[in-house]
């Protein structure tokens, strides 16, 4: 039985790596799919459903991991709409 | 400041080569006397700096009001400049926003996440059935070949994998027709084809086949009446792109495929822009021969496939023969990692289907709405969304050459049409195709919307093109002329 907790942490955890791609387009995509990802099966009851979701949440964390990973390895310059970070 | 200078050079070139009797001279002192020298340093793609120089040397003509020549200032009355009026751009990137999606795509994280298990351990060759290694590559590559079988409905064993759209395109257009050469000697094509199918039919003539190639109307769409007129006792193929790869619209697949299927014809359908965008069956249309690419839905490139239906039988002569791979049609080793990537394309593009679609749907809409606000812009596709793909918006915008907008526009990765055909300055031949005149197909720009563009980039983009439209229109003469109410169509020109 997945707990609520653990649910909200998968979440928590899985939008932390989304936010680690250095590819614009790729983390704002991340962002918006896992928010809507959680949205959508906002309803579920089923204790086999919500394990279900949960597990493939847990491999696709997995996958973030090593994708935004190698995302860092290979930069490339800021898009047009990217605000550069200033250092003061 | 590059970009301006063109279009100032092209201003003059229209001054000298013409002789209007309406008071030109008027518009033409909006343009500044001086032409400047190209200037090296601005075409860097290095957008803050020339930016910044820019404006500092319009302050310096500004303050000491010298005849310095290598000054650029915007024609009199223009409030902006081309670069960023809005906004300071030392504070953002330079990399230009893709919105290009119909020539290529990224590849999916997903994908690639796929793909580099092949690259680090799966090493095997997918045909070597001696050795584990080749076992559990094959097996990979039919998961892959199952799911990219999936999306259209067929069977995994009527996919054949090729290295691309054109290479399947070719291999069916060229094969079927010589496979049943005895007999048949007919094809019919569209006006609006993709290169790859136009060349290849023409290839056919040159073996002595006859092909039809059936006019559009202003929407681009076939009329169905014409291909029934067409087909003839010794017609062999068909073949009609899915969704056009300039104006994004879908032909009637299903009516098409009935009317093929009533008269015992072959239909092939070049599906690279359709495969997973739009809902594609291809027992329910009637679909003989089919082509993708998996470059085109965030797979990798060099892949493609073309599914080769097998019960009617489709029989064709191979173009690449060799170790009878594929059923013997398309010899040669499988690229185990790129049908990997492309499998799970595949299969990313089945499970977000609905996902994609809303929201390129909600995208489509934002930007069509903002750009065809600006006046005399006109949309170029089916204003019928059941025959309008979404993520294909192809706009032109009167009174400006298209290729000054695209100068104008660097920091928007767009293209004018085809990528294979956008280097040349010839007007597109698929809008020629839709009755539209030289003007008109000259200054039409496409947009492309996929699964990793922003609702931000949308937002800038809209900006950014009514800015520009507006400034490359207040240098036009003939923009002027048409604001003051003269019918460009009656001006004599005369040229020397």
């Amino acid at each position: 039985m997945v707990q609520q907790k653990q649910v909200l942490k998968l979440y928590k955890n899985l939008l932390e790596k989304a936010y680690k791609f250095d590819n614009y387009n790729f983390r704002e995509y991340a962002k918006r799919r896992i928010h809507d990802s959680f949205k959508e099966h906002k309803s579920l009851t089923k204790p086999e459903e919500i394990a279900q979701f949960y597990n493939n949440g847990i491999n696709n964390l997995a996958l973030l991991t090593r994708q935004s990973t190698i995302s860092q390895m290979y930069t490339f310059d800021k898009l047009v709409v990217e605000p550069l970070k200033q250092h003061k | 400041m590059y970009k301006s200078n063109i279009i100032v050079r092209n201003l003059h070139r229209i001054s000298n080569n013409t002789s209007i009797k309406h008071n030109l001279s008027r518009s033409l002192a909006t343009i500044p006397s001086t032409i400047p020298s190209t200037n090296t340093n601005s075409s860097t793609s290095s957008s803050t700096s020339s930016s910044t120089s820019t404006k500092d040397k319009i302050s310096q003509k500004d303050s000491t009001s010298s005849g310095n020549i290598n000054v650029v200032v915007p024609p009199s009355g223009a409030s902006i400049t081309l670069k960023s009026a809005t906004r300071d751009a030392s504070k953002f990137g330079t990399r230009p926003i893709y919105l290009d999606v119909q020539a290529t795509t990224p590849v999916d994280p997903r994908v690639l996440d796929k793909m580099l298990q092949f690259y680090t351990g799966l090493y095997g060759n997918p045909h070597s059935s001696t050795h584990a290694y080749g076992w559990e590559t094959d097996k990979e590559v039919e998961i892959a070949r199952e799911y990219v079988s999936k999306v259209i409905n067929a069977d995994p064993k009527e996919i054949i994998f090729t290295s691309g759209a054109t290479e399947s395109n070719n291999m069916i257009i060229k094969g079927i027709p010589r496979f049943y050469k005895k007999t048949k000697k007919h094809i019919i094509t569209t006006q609006t084809e993709h290169k790859c199918v136009l060349d290849s039919a023409r290839h056919m003539q040159d073996e002595g086949f006859e092909v039809t190639y059936l006019p559009v109307n202003e929407e681009g769409l076939i009329n169905l009446q014409d291909l029934k007129n067409s087909i003839r006792k010794d017609t062999i193929l068909v073949s009609i792109m899915a969704v056009n790869n300039e104006i994004g619209v879908i032909q009637p697949l299903k009516e098409i495929g009935k009317i093929c299927r009533e008269n015992k014809v072959f239909f092939h359908t070049d599906a690279a822009q359709a495969y997973g965008k739009i809902p594609i069956d291809v027992n329910e249309m009637n679909i003989d021969a089919l082509s993708i690419s998996s470059h085109k839905i965030y797979g990798p490139k060099g892949l493609g496939a073309c599914y080769i239906r097998r019960r009617p039988r489709v029989r064709l002569d191979p173009i690449i023969t060799g170790g009878g791979q594929e059923r013997g049609l398309r010899s040669g080793t499988l690229a185990a990692p790129l049908i990997a990537g492309f499998g799970e394309a595949a299969r990313l593009m089945m499970l977000e289907s609905n996902y994609d679609k809303n929201y390129i749907e909600k995208l489509s809409n934002k930007l069509k709405n903002g750009l065809l606000s600006i006046p005399s812009t006109q949309f170029n596709g089916s204003k019928n969304p059941n025959y309008q793909y979404p993520g294909c918006v192809n706009i032109s915008f009167a009174y400006i050459e298209g290729e000054s907008l695209l100068m104008a526009l660097k920091d928007i990765a767009l293209s004018s049409g085809s990528a294979c055909t956008s280097a040349s300055l010839e007007p597109s031949y698929v809008l020629h195709a839709l009755g539209a005149d030289d003007a008109l197909a000259h200054s039409s720009i496409r947009f492309g919307i996929g699964r990793f563009t922003t609702e931000e980039e949308v937002d800038y983009v809209i900006a950014a093109i009514n800015e520009r439209v507006e400034f490359l229109r207040k240098m036009s003469p003939l923009w002027e002329m048409v604001q003051e109410g003269i019918d460009l169509n009656s001006i004599e020109w005369s040229g020397h």
